[in-house]
């Protein structure tokens, strides 16, 4: 195969993501161990990230395919990657300095997330089941040990490990159900498929390989059942590590799914929508129910982007044009509420420990009323109150339901959203109706302060700026439809 | 009149630059809760003043709405930035206007801790509540009816009493349970008609069958925020622990949103499932307006007992919106405006006499009226108001509605005149036991009396309820027309409501 300047166009923003993870290589071998090397690194990888996010943001969205069709370049492939890139900065930015004592202080760390970020990058542009294995495979592979990378801790061990078996095994239920679609539609290719789909009385046994592809997935996306590894993960894994589990890779399987769904798929779409639509109310249901019981703000974290992922799936489950759209906006609300809560849960240490009850919280309003007002502004926002983005994600995805009749999914949404509220309401009583018995450490890093600024400051306003991100959006989902 | 400046988004907006002034007060914990206050009255007595050309620039012989104010919002999809008032939404904007200064001077003493915070919330508050008034998009009522709750949610507590924590979840997932129900509606609304401003959607027929569907989801909301029986419960728990500001608001302006609701949505939009579901709303009305008044009967705390007053006086309201009669539907706009003043009005007494004694037990006063002959004089119009003595707003509304529900069933009629003297009982029986009798103890004896400040707060309240008693045609003919109007659209809707009566 020869490659030419047609293939490499398109994936330039990977293409320079890729080379700077292996210029990395070189400096975190060579540059020595210990803090400044590791801050020098993380600089680099920023760098990095933004000259990407440059590209894409002002390069021509061209809709095109390199590699022989193994990677598709759109509209809609811009607008998640915009997401992840931010998602992936703001995760790493927070990280530059280390906050607690038992923060990681590696190198590794950024070298390790820049080329998780260049695998999620490519599941978005995926068009081909290989390029969809390898792409799902190079962005968990990294997030395996950085789970596990404080080594010294006996629950960051283990996090590495459970996430590793458990996604392993749904790498597993992917190739295998890729394995069993690839046999029956006779090619990799997703326009392949959509062809081979389209034409042909399918057997059942390609519907199976279908869910077994849906099932692992989902365990990327931790939609519930497929859910159990993920409040051990982001309990488990260092608080940086959490917040960019938190933001970043959720965004990027959901692309994926949309992906397979919509265009391998999309003209069966009566038989996906169902096992969509069982994955979302079980995961808002396991997401708001599991929540309530938490005392640990991680593990309250988890559960609550376990029901975030099950509203995104209920416009999904839609399976119309207006679902995509719908999925969309919910998805960029979430990388900002993802963003702005992790800037104040990462600031959370008392004496240079990092602690992660949720009662350490208590009487923030008073010791740090900054932080407690962001908090609340995310909370809420995750609650779906109006007008806050939460609202105008939930109002998107809800209305791609009921436009296609799938009216008894939404007033389930909307009902275990009640039962949501109620575990957000808990953080803000805490914040801001107790009082505090020992305040949290007071030093507060610059990168957190941007961080949770632009967050509140999006999620605030988010209905001025709604007109041009619908417009935009509409254009991705399109593109996301249309036949290549 | 025409105004070329945007008079309606200046008023609802304004609270909010008032809060960002208040962001940028600086100095120490003193200066800072004496500047807030001061702002805060100042940003919200502006408010009021510029909302009186909405009061006197109103044409009360104009079909339709005015002061309409439009803007792109989200091209394309049927959704915008759509204001605007006629005689139905205009009294409750002067109402929400009005009392949020007079709650902001009641909270001048009592409220000692994060004065900032405080007046902030308010100030949201109020923007939120006019915002949900005007508005004339669905949407826009939706953002405005649900982000009610994150500052009032904060008041209760922040500021609240001992069991505050308990009453604010309880208020907020409450009334969210409910709304979210409503928004599925809008969103099957949005679907069938293509838009969400309120002017098309009232003009949009929805298909009987639908109609009963999308009735029951708006019924949930409203039904929790008027509220009626048997979804009162977080009434009485929010009142109680609210600080004595909060539930000024809660009674005169919060629970009328419910009210408002039905006349500006169920009825208009629904007339089928309107006239199907009436004979359900009178039970569940009758049932609020009696047991209510029962259970107010058998009340210790003040407030409590107030609260529960609130439930059957709202029992009114409901009762009187679904009679579906030109004096049934005024009568309940008119009693809604007056509790809106009456029970804020008795809501303060009560603070008055807390801030003294800090406890709202009935049994720990006695003689009241001896100590504070001035503010007996006003505690006892306002209960007299409460109970609808001729001459005070109270008769004019609860008469109305009682013509109203006589047209709609002698019997609705009846068991709503029985809920009138149980409320004189409950409320009379009250002002003895504080009010009367010896000076029961050396603490009331030392009651200081009625201050200036308070005074200022009972002045307004009190002219106008008298005013609204004795010459009810200046509320009534602002309602008029646009009363008409809705009923007309109900007739026309091919059922003729009034003619089946």
């Amino acid at each position: 195969m020869v490659f030419n300047l047609n293939d490499i166009l398109p994936a330039l923003p990977e293409i320079l993501l890729a080379a700077f993870a292996l210029v990395l290589v070189l400096v975190t071998a060579f540059g020595g161990e210990g803090a400044r090397n590791a801050r020098r690194v993380t600089r680099i990888s920023l760098g990095g990230i933004l000259l990407s996010l440059a590209l894409i943001w002002f390069g021509a969205a061209n809709d095109e395919t390199a590699f022989g069709g193994m990677y598709r370049a759109d509209s809609f492939a811009d607008y998640m990657k915009i997401l992840v890139l931010l998602g992936t900065f703001s995760a790493l930015y927070m990280s530059i300095t280390p906050l607690a004592k038992d923060d990681i202080n590696k190198p590794e760390f950024s070298l390790l997330v820049v080329l998780s970020l260049v695998g999620m990058m490519l599941m978005i542009s995926a068009n081909n089941l290989m390029s969809l294995y390898m792409a799902v495979e190079l962005q968990s592979l990294p997030l395996y040990v950085v789970a596990a990378m404080r080594t010294n801790s006996l629950r960051s061990s283990e996090a590495g490990l459970k996430y590793f078996l458990l996604g392993a095994l749904s790498s597993g239920m992917l190739l295998y159900g890729a394995s069993l679609v690839y046999g029956f539609a006779g090619t990799t290719s997703f326009a392949g498929i959509a062809a081979a789909v389209s034409i042909n009385q399918l057997p059942a046994a390609f519907i199976v390989g279908m869910v077994f592809m849906i099932s692992g997935i989902a365990f990327k996306v931790s939609a519930a059942p497929f859910h159990m590894w993920t409040p051990d993960v982001y309990e488990g894994s260092p608080s940086p590590v959490t917040a960019l589990f938190a933001i970043a890779p959720k965004v990027a399987a959901m692309a994926l799914m949309m992906r397979l769904t919509y265009g391998a798929f999309g003209s069966i779409a009566d038989q996906w929508s169902q096992v969509l639509i069982a994955l979302s109310i079980a995961s808002m249901a396991v997401g708001a129910l599991g929540a309530i019981m938490q005392s640990n703000i991680k593990r309250m974290m988890a559960y609550s982007s376990i029901a975030h992922m099950g509203y995104a799936l209920a416009g999904l489950a839609a399976g119309t044009q207006q679902g995509v759209l719908g999925v969309m906006i919910y998805m960029t609300g979430y990388i900002f509420m993802g963003a702005g809560s992790f800037a104040v849960i990462l600031l959370m240490r008392r004496d240079g420990q990092s602690v992660s009850k949720i009662a350490d919280l208590q009487g923030l309003s008073r010791t740090h009323p900054m932080l407690a007002l962001g908090l609340m502004v995310m909370m809420f926002s995750m609650a779906g109150i109006p007008p806050l983005a939460g609202f105008f994600g939930k109002w998107y995805v809800f209305l791609a339901a009921v436009n296609a009749g799938l009216i008894p999914l939404a007033v389930t949404g909307v009902v275990m959203s009640v039962v949501g509220a109620f575990y957000y309401l808990r953080i803000i009583k805490i914040m801001y109706f107790e009082d505090a018995d020992e305040p949290l450490d007071a030093d507060i890093p610059v990168a957190n302060k941007v961080v949770l600024g632009v967050s509140i400051m999006v999620i605030l306003l988010f209905f001025v700026g709604l007109s041009p991100l619908l417009e935009s959006a509409n254009i991705a989902a399109s593109a996301l439809m249309a036949e290549l | 009149m025409s105004v070329s400046w945007p008079i309606l988004s200046i008023v609802t907006f304004m609270p909010l630059a008032g809060v960002l002034f208040l962001l940028m007060i600086r100095g120490d914990e003193h200066i800072l809760a004496r500047n807030s206050r001061r702002v805060a009255l100042w940003v919200s007595s502006f408010t009021f003043f510029l909302s009186l050309p909405l009061l006197f620039g109103f044409d009360s012989t104009i079909i339709g709405y005015q002061f309409e104010e439009k803007a792109v919002w989200l091209a394309g999809t049927g959704i915008g930035y759509h204001i605007g008032i006629d005689g139905i939404s205009m009294p409750f904007v002067l109402l929400s206007t009005l009392l949020t200064p007079l709650a902001i001077l009641a909270s001048w003493k009592a409220i000692a801790h994060r004065v900032r915070e405080y007046m902030i919330a308010f100030l949201v508050l109020e923007t939120m509540m006019v915002g949900m008034f005007v508005s004339l998009d669905m949407l826009m009522f939706y953002l405005f009816f649900e982000a009610v709750l994150i500052p009032m949610f904060l008041i209760i507590g922040i500021w609240g009493g001992s069991r505050r924590v308990y009453a604010a979840f309880k208020f907020f997932l409450y009334t969210l349970l409910g709304s979210v129900l409503m928004l599925v509606c809008i969103l099957v609304m949005y679907v069938d008609a293509g838009t969400t401003d309120i002017p098309a959607l009232t003009e949009h027929q929805f298909a009987g069958s639908m109609q009963t569907w999308l009735f029951l989801g708006f019924l949930a909301s409203f039904a929790v925020k008027v509220p009626m029986w048997p979804v009162h419960t977080w009434l009485p728990d929010a009142h109680v622990q609210a600080p004595t500001a909060g539930s000024m608001i809660l009674a005169g302006v919060l629970l009328k949103m419910g009210g408002y609701g039905f006349l500006r949505f169920s009825l208009p939009m629904f007339p089928l499932a309107s006239e199907f579901f009436a004979p359900l709303i009178f039970t569940m009305s009758i049932i609020a307006v009696i047991y209510t008044s029962l259970v107010a009967l058998a009340q210790t705390d003040m407030k409590k007992l107030i609260a529960y007053s609130s439930v059957a006086h709202m029992g009114f309201v409901t009762i009187g919106i679904f009679t579906m009669t030109e004096q049934g539907i005024a009568g309940a706009m008119f009693q809604m405006i007056s509790h809106g003043l009456v029970s804020a009005a008795l809501f303060f007494s009560v603070g008055v006499i807390y801030d003294r004694l800090h406890t709202r037990e009935i049994s720990a006063y006695g003689g009241v009226a001896a100590v504070m002959p001035r503010y007996a004089v006003f505690f006892m119009f306002m209960m007299l108001a409460s109970v609808g003595l001729p001459g005070t707003s109270g008769f004019v509304g609860e008469m109305l509605v009682l013509v109203g529900a006589w047209h709609a069933s002698s019997w609705v009629a009846f068991f709503a005149a029985t809920g009138l003297v149980l409320g004189a009982a409950y409320m009379l029986w009250l002002y003895r036991r504080v009010m009367f009798g010896a000076i029961i103890n050396d603490e009331v004896k030392a009651m200081e009396p009625m201050q200036m400040r308070e005074f200022s707060i009972f002045l307004p309240l009190s002219v106008l309820v008298l005013l609204f008693g004795v010459y009810p045609m200046a509320l009534l003919d602002v309602m008029a027309v646009s009363i008409q109007f809705l009923l007309d659209g109900l007739s026309a809707s091919g059922l003729s409501v009034l003619a089946a009566r």
